[in-house]
């Protein structure tokens, strides 16, 4: 599954720390055969043959042109197979979302929709220094719902400063009237050195309490259950089935490849004989990273083989995360010799959790409880202990 | 980080290797060799050559910071006795902790040969600690000297420690050469300090000498004025051998490491010695002169300072204070000084009752190098089996904590210190449990109930505060607040006064001296010396966890203050558990009484709300340190604290 990363936006939101770069002018064909460029060399490293989801991320990747687009999506076509029914991912911003730009995207083959509509309210959207109003957001929704129906997906933050809990009910409430079949809910991370936090840190703004976040979420599941979404990811609710492929199987810890500056991955490089499975950094800075895809192919900052034991805390870490949890299935592909029973079904801490009500290890495999979801953070360390004990 | 510590345990890191030979200086001056080196191989210094007229033997005293260690540095590089280089920082300090936090905590010493108007001279420096914990080391170390160097800041002036250390030496009745130091500092002021000397020391200011010990101005003068005022020790090679022990270290290889002053005769291998202390008999293997590291010599002689090796097998056998002498010719013995006295008392214990043996043989090694430390077997429901230990102070545990982690890579559970408590007792069944009415306290679960008591007593101390005059009403309040009485107020000068109070020893052991450094912005300075016991009333009182009681913050308090304190526990306590998965009730308890009590609510939502996109190798590293973080988690009842967590409570932020 590449994720080819776009890393620039037109300005910087207040509460984001990712790798982005806000520049004058961004030379788009450079940049794209760049992206083609890397993602066949990591492709054929990978061997994968074929391909299930791809999934633009940024950045803000729906600032590049619907061409670049699929010149990347040509170039996967071309190095593995990529199946009709595969799930192609745009993440957008209303602020960049004409319909005639979106009937261009989905010309070029994306099939799925996440748009960072973020909040549904013009001071918060304000506060979090974004680009567009929410009626703009509201326009950009409905006209993706009518190019994408039932593969449009809003992101929502919860927990700004000075965001009440009916404040949230509200919001909440409004974008149920929009949304279509997916949601994805963050509460709110002040990340350290974002404008945010500074001000949160500076006392200009208030910190939310624990309190108040805790309902919020709360809310949030209560209100998106009885409208009908599953639950199956922490932050992530659908209807009808409309789960992300993509990010389904990271939290499977399938394999990905990450394609684009500061792109992340994990995959086993089975072209140059690799038989391990690596965590893979592309460079940051976009510049750097071209020249670097131009004179090697691609621009792999990092690689480090990750120890069967790293495989599984990052499978258990991730896997709880979601409703299925960690199946058996999934802890058989990376422990053939440990079954999930002989490591979490013996006394220990995973026994305890699941007395205490946080945890089930059953036929299924081991997962978080309703409750237990919501902690799942205080669960791991007992978890990952138990586990490098074995 | 645990071999290096050991490391520089033995050697220190700036100390020269084997084959860093430039620094060993040609035959006929005595070298700065590494010790396991020294032994072999090598020509050995004929010490007869120094009659005791030509022997000095001194230290440097000062104030923490006021320059001791840098002057002794200019000191070893004037004589030669170790190459100039703008690398010599604190040559005598060899402990890790001692390098990084600026501070001697064992006492060093190192002979330097100095020639002066034709005559060539022996002088051995014995440098001594600095800090009040300490101060039982520096009376030891002036025993082996005739005078002193008294070091002052000349921007700082006059400091409870000088104050402290200037009565050490007066009361031994040592010359003391006041030397101001820094003087090339911006702010330096020597006239003001000259006359705070006079004033408070009765020394004519133009016996001061000013010097930068930094930068090398004077120094010379500092020698020659050594070897000027203070006089030889009075004692001869024609008597019996009498020789003071005032130190001991544990080397590995070869057992004990003495080090001695020869009050008379002469010493050299395979003398046969006895000790007057054990009446245990010995053969000399090696003895030598120390520059700084151990360089043989063919005998030592009356006057002179050095080490003896003589097959002890423990640091108890090399007692300091203790007389050698030989075994047929019995003397009678110097007059030894009061062992070390612990004022603080702590449990310390394994974190693993698997890690109990391990732990036992580090604390054994350590307290070789560490006789001050006072060890009782000792063992709790709580906590399994561990340890009472006794320290000098508080920074004295930290400083040994901090060496068991460093240099024995071993973490352990402390508890709260306590100071030693008395007790009068009525019950005439206790009386006959432990054969006397009177016992002292050391651990606050044996603290016996008042229904048993006559009287309470606590320990207390006379403390000296050196401060600008702007700070003295905050610290009047301070003291008063740590239930102390005024003794003394004096104007050292127009704008520093010291104060003396009589304090109760548990009022200052923790943070006293933080607190007084924080509302001075650091300017006050404070030492103190026993100050013998005092009524008091008292009780037990203890700090509970979802009802279970936390045997490390068990303390032993005044009845006034016990629910400000259970209060202030328990708001930290609050602040530093974390949350978990279950509401914790904090609680500060009398007897049955509840004092004080604050509740830590549930998690009710802690999980991170993206986790994909980004790389996860970041969010890996944090919750395996959380998970291996869970082997050093103290559990109570359910709940789980870190390690650490206790002491930083009881080391209160003034500011908070």
């Amino acid at each position: 599954a590449p994720c080819p990363q776009w890393p620039y936006c037109r300005k910087r939101c207040s509460y984001c720390n990712f790798n982005t770069y806000v520049v004058p002018a961004v030379d788009e064909a450079a940049v794209r055969s760049c992206l083609v460029r890397e993602a066949q060399t990591l492709l054929r490293l990978s061997q994968v043959h074929s391909v299930s989801s791809v999934f633009f991320g940024g950045g803000t990747p729906s600032l590049a042109s619907p061409g670049t687009v699929a010149a990347v999506l040509e170039a996967v076509a071309a190095a593995a197979h990529l199946p009709a029914g595969a799930e192609v991912t745009l993440e957008a911003n209303p602020s960049s979302t004409s319909t005639s730009r979106l009937a261009g995207f989905r010309a070029a083959g994306v099939n799925r929709l996440s748009i960072g509509v973020q909040s549904l309210d013009d001071a918060e959207l304000r506060m979090l220094g974004r680009e567009h109003t929410a009626a703009e957001a509201r326009k950009a929704v409905e006209a993706a719902r009518g190019l994408f129906p039932g593969r449009t997906s809003i992101d929502l933050l919860f927990g700004l400063p000075g965001q009440s809990r009916d404040a949230w009910a509200q919001r909440l409430e409004a974008a149920l009237g929009l949304c279509d079949d997916h949601i994805s809910l963050y509460q709110l991370t002040l990340e350290r050195g974002t404008a945010l936090a500074a001000q949160v840190r500076g006392g200009a703004l208030p910190e939310p309490s624990q309190d108040v976040l805790a309902d919020m979420y709360h809310t949030a599941r209560t209100v998106l259950a009885a409208a009908s979404f599953r639950h199956y990811e922490v932050s992530n609710f659908a209807r009808k089935g409309a789960l992300s492929t993509h990010n389904l199987s990271y939290w499977r810890a399938d394999q990905y490849i990450g394609v684009g500056p500061g792109a992340h991955g994990r995959f086993v490089p089975r072209g140059e004989g690799g038989r391990s499975r690596e965590a893979r950094v592309q460079i940051l800075e976009p510049a750097a990273w071209m020249r670097e895809v131009q004179s090697q192919g691609h621009g792999t900052r990092s690689r480090v083989v990750l120890s069967p034991l790293e495989q599984l805390e990052e499978l258990l870490t991730l896997g709880l995360r979601t409703d299925e949890g960690v199946t058996h299935e999934r802890w058989g592909h990376f422990s053939p010799q440990l079954s999930l029973q002989a490591v979490f079904g013996a006394p220990g801490e995973a026994r305890a959790l699941q007395q205490q009500g946080w945890l089930v290890l059953d036929s299924g495999g081991l997962r978080c409880t309703w409750a237990g979801l919501a902690v799942l953070d205080s669960l791991l360390p007992d978890l990952l202990w138990q586990l490098q004990r074995v | 980080m645990a071999l290096a510590g050991r490391a520089a345990l033995r050697w220190g890191p700036r100390l020269p290797s084997p084959s860093a030979a430039p620094l060993c200086r040609a035959a006929g001056l005595p070298a700065a060799c590494e010790r396991r080196y020294s032994s072999r191989g090598k020509e050995k210094l004929d010490m007869s050559t120094y009659p005791v007229e030509s022997i000095r033997n001194f230290s440097i005293i000062a104030h923490v910071d006021h320059g001791k260690s840098t002057l002794a540095d200019r000191l070893l590089e004037i004589t030669g006795t170790i190459s100039k280089t703008d690398r010599n920082k604190q040559v005598l300090d060899k402990l890790q902790v001692e390098r990084e936090r600026g501070i001697t905590v064992k006492a060093q010493s190192a002979s330097l040969f100095y020639n002066h108007e034709g005559i060539n001279y022996l002088l051995n420096l014995i440098d001594t600690p600095g800090h009040v914990d300490f101060s039982y080391e520096v009376s030891r170390s002036l025993s082996a000297c005739q005078g002193v160097i008294l070091v002052v800041d000349a921007n700082e002036g006059i400091q409870a420690q000088t104050v402290a250390n200037f009565y050490l030496a007066f009361e031994a009745q040592l010359s003391i050469i006041p030397v101001i130091n820094k003087i090339d500092l911006k702010n330096a002021d020597p006239e003001r300090v000259e006359k705070q000397i006079e004033k408070l020391f009765d020394i004519p200011t133009d016996e001061c000498i000013r010097i930068s010990a930094k930068q090398g101005t004077n120094v010379e003068k500092v020698l020659q004025k050594v070897i000027e005022k203070i006089p030889p020790p009075q004692c001869t090679p024609a008597d019996p051998l009498k020789a003071l022990v005032f130190d001991s270290t544990f080397d590995h290889y070869r057992g004990v490491v003495a080090n001695i002053a020869l009050f008379g005769g002469e010493i050299a291998k395979g003398h046969k010695i006895m000790s007057a202390h054990t009446k245990k008999r010995y053969e000399v293997n090696e003895v030598g002169i120390l520059t700084p590291d151990e360089q043989p010599t063919h005998k030592l002689y009356a006057g002179q300072v050095g080490y003896l090796i003589a097959g002890m097998k423990e640091v108890a056998e090399a007692q300091i204070g203790d007389t050698l002498f030989l075994y047929k010719q019995p003397v009678e013995p110097l007059p030894g000084f009061k062992s070390a006295k612990p004022m603080v008392f702590a449990g310390m214990y394994p974190i693993d009752q698997t890690e109990y043996n391990n732990l036992k043989s580090a604390l054994e090694r350590l307290t070789l190098n560490d006789s001050s430390v006072t060890v009782h077997r000792d063992s709790s429901l709580a906590l399994g089996a561990g340890w009472r230990l006794g320290f000098l102070g508080l920074l004295h545990m930290e400083v040994f904590n901090q060496r068991l982690e460093q240099e024995y890579n071993m973490s352990v559970i402390l508890t709260a210190p306590t100071v030693p408590y008395k007790v009068v007792l009525s019950s005439a069944k206790l009386i006959k449990e432990y054969g006397k009415d009177q016992i002292t306290i050391i651990n606050p679960a044996q603290f016996p109930d008042k229904l048993s008591v006559s009287e309470y007593l606590e320990p207390t101390v006379l403390g000296t505060i050196v401060t600008p005059h702007e700070y003295i009403g905050k610290i009047i309040t301070l003291c008063q607040d740590r239930r102390a009485v005024q003794k003394d107020m004096l104007y050292i000068d127009e704008n520093r006064v010291m104060l003396k109070y009589l304090f109760p020893l548990n009022e200052i052991v923790l943070d006293f001296y933080d607190a007084l450094k924080s509302l001075s912005s650091g300017y006050a300075s404070f030492d103190y010396e026993d100050a013998g016991y005092q009524s008091a009333d008292l009780i037990k009182m203890d700090i509970l966890l979802n009802g279970n009681p936390v045997e490390e913050l068990a303390t032993v308090i005044h009845k006034d203050k016990a629910h400000a304190a259970g209060k202030l526990l328990c708001e930290r306590l609050k602040e530093t558990i974390p949350r978990q998965l279950f509401e914790i009730a904090i609680q500060a308890a009398i007897g049955k009484k509840i004092i004080a009590r604050e509740t830590l609510k549930a998690y009710r939502k802690n999980v991170v709300a993206k986790c994909y996109g980004g790389d996860i190798t970041r969010r890996m590293k944090l919750l395996k340190r959380q998970a291996e973080g869970k082997r050093l988690m103290r559990k109570i009842g359910n709940v789980e604290v870190p390690r650490d967590a206790f002491i930083r409570i009881l080391k209160r932020e003034p500011d908070k």
